[in-house]
């Protein structure tokens, strides 16, 4: 399969995503916010209709929608004008409700918007890669920077503001980075199901994992994992890639689960 | 004696109308060991959020070791216990990392330097827990749990020590030992402590000073010189 230019090119993003849906993942489900990404994904769908409207790349009306959609949780969040579920409640509806009016007002209901919803392997092109690995690259950093601090706040919230963290700070950084993930990641796995490729390889890791290192180890490989397999059953079997790849992680998550539960009784 | 935290005038609400403390006045010098109990609503924890800095009071004054606690410079040496409720015990963390974290506001970013190990190291050595430093938090009994958390609080070296009800959702063997074990801190590090809990049985006999809330500061003193009728938990409690 990589004799295809398009295969290659799918694998290489594939693996930039497998790696960094994972890191970013971690830090929502030791928030219990593992929802956040669904909220964002729903307002990069607003942003890919609203490309399609005023007719430039809904690659990156999604990015700029996705980043919006998170400052706006984040600052719900914060300011307490709502609780975390409402104020996602609040982002998540508005996000499919506003993505549907626009993309009925731009006449593009049609089988290339679901590449956005659902990916697809034949869509990455050589500019989308270097996208990819720039800010995908980008957001690896800043997470790497910012990694004690951000563990901490995982930990214990309060106990981080008490000692000067800037704790909204950190939560809009990993918001942003959430959102730069789907935005990165809609052409191969897509929006509706990004959310799932950062939180079920979390998930699944917590049952074997030993500590947070190896949380982190394991999501990542568990994610990547997913990718490339998911990618290639999705080639041979021809089937669409972003829901192969999320079945290939949930596949993984009973896995896992199942050793923790045989480990449990040894 | 220098002082810690001082408290003037001090009027707190949540929502107006409905003050949660009133005209709290109060000091507490460096290196104090004291005890605030009181009723569940009582205003205790709102008492520690606002010496916190969690929290800014409607009306008086608060310093912490003599500055506004928001504008205070000293802020990572804080050593905060959270209620238990707000902390990640489920977390797949071990004891090592979750006292680490208790370091970020020290160094957020960069290497660790061989100072801040020595300082993790003395801090899970502290709590007794060495041998289980590379155990999951997970694996351990709640009372070694809440030693993990206590260790996390030192492991900044912290000038206070602020502790919000440690004392739930352990047994009362595990209440008792971490009595003795801030007992020793205390003798040892000569940090100022403040130990929040609905009820002050298990740290009666090791602190210097117990403060009763309830909407003020009602008692203030050794805990021997309590009146008879506060022991009985019903009176404390409601």
């Amino acid at each position: 399969m990589f004799e295809f230019e398009f295969m290659r090119l799918a694998f290489a993003a594939g693996a930039i995503i497998g790696v960094l849906a994972p890191v970013v993942g971690f830090f929502l489900v030791q928030r219990q916010m593992s929802l956040i990404g669904d909220g964002i994904g729903h307002v990069a769908f607003a942003g890919v209709a609203l490309g399609y409207l005023i007719g430039i790349s809904p690659v990156w009306t999604a990015l700029a929608a996705a980043v919006a959609g998170a400052v706006a949780i984040e600052w719900l969040r914060a300011h307490r004008k709502a609780a975390g579920d409402q104020a996602l409640a609040l982002v998540f509806y508005t996000g499919i409700a506003g993505g549907v009016v626009l993309i009925s007002a731009a006449g593009a209901l049609n089988a290339n918007l679901f590449t956005y919803l659902f990916g697809s392997i034949l869509t990455v092109s050589r500019s989308d890669l270097v996208t990819i690995a720039i800010l995908g690259f980008f957001a690896l950093v800043l997470i790497a920077l910012f990694l004690r601090a951000l563990l901490a706040v995982s930990l214990d919230e309060e106990g981080a503001l008490v000692s000067g963290l800037p704790v909204p700070v950190l939560n809009g950084v990993v918001s942003m980075v959430a959102a730069l993930t789907i935005g990165i990641s809609m052409r191969i796995v897509g929006i509706l199901l990004i959310a799932a490729l950062m939180v079920l390889p979390v998930i699944a890791a917590q049952r074997v994992a030993w500590s947070l290192r190896s949380t982190m180890g394991l999501s990542i490989a568990f994610g990547l994992c997913s990718v490339l397999a998911g990618l290639t059953t999705s080639y041979y079997a021809n089937l669409p890639p972003g829901g192969t790849i999320v079945l290939t992680a949930t596949g993984l998550f009973l896995v896992a689960a199942t050793l923790e539960t045989v480990r449990s009784r040894v | 004696m220098p002082l810690a935290i001082e408290l003037e005038g001090v009027d707190f609400a949540y929502l107006p109308g409905q003050p949660v403390l009133k005209d709290v006045n109060l000091d507490v010098g460096v290196g104090e060991f004291v005890a605030i109990a009181g009723p569940n609503g009582g205003g205790k924890t709102t008492l520690l959020r606002l010496i916190l800095g969690l929290e800014r009071p409607t009306a008086g004054r608060v310093r912490l070791f003599g500055e506004a606690p928001d504008r205070f410079r000293e802020r990572p040496r804080l050593g905060y216990l959270a209620q238990r409720a707000q902390l990640g015990v489920q977390a797949p963390a071990t004891v090592l990392e979750v006292v680490t974290a208790g370091r970020a506001a020290v160094r957020p970013v960069g290497r660790l330097t061989a100072e801040d190990r020595e300082a993790i190291d003395a801090a899970i050595e502290r709590v007794g827990l060495t041998v289980l430093a590379k155990r999951p938090l997970t694996r351990l009994s709640g009372g070694q749990q809440q030693r993990a958390f206590i260790a996390k609080a030192l492991a900044p070296e912290p000038k206070l020590l602020a502790l919000d009800e440690p004392t739930a959702g352990v047994d009362v063997e595990a209440q008792e030992a971490l009595a003795e074990l801030l007992a020793r801190l205390h003798d040892e590090l000569n940090v100022t402590i403040l130990y929040v809990s609905h009820e002050f049985g298990a740290i009666e006999h090791v602190v210097e000073r117990l403060m009763l809330v309830r909407q003020g500061i009602v008692f203030d003193g050794p805990p021997s010189s309590l009146p008879g009728f506060w022991h009985d938990p019903s009176h404390v409690h409601v």
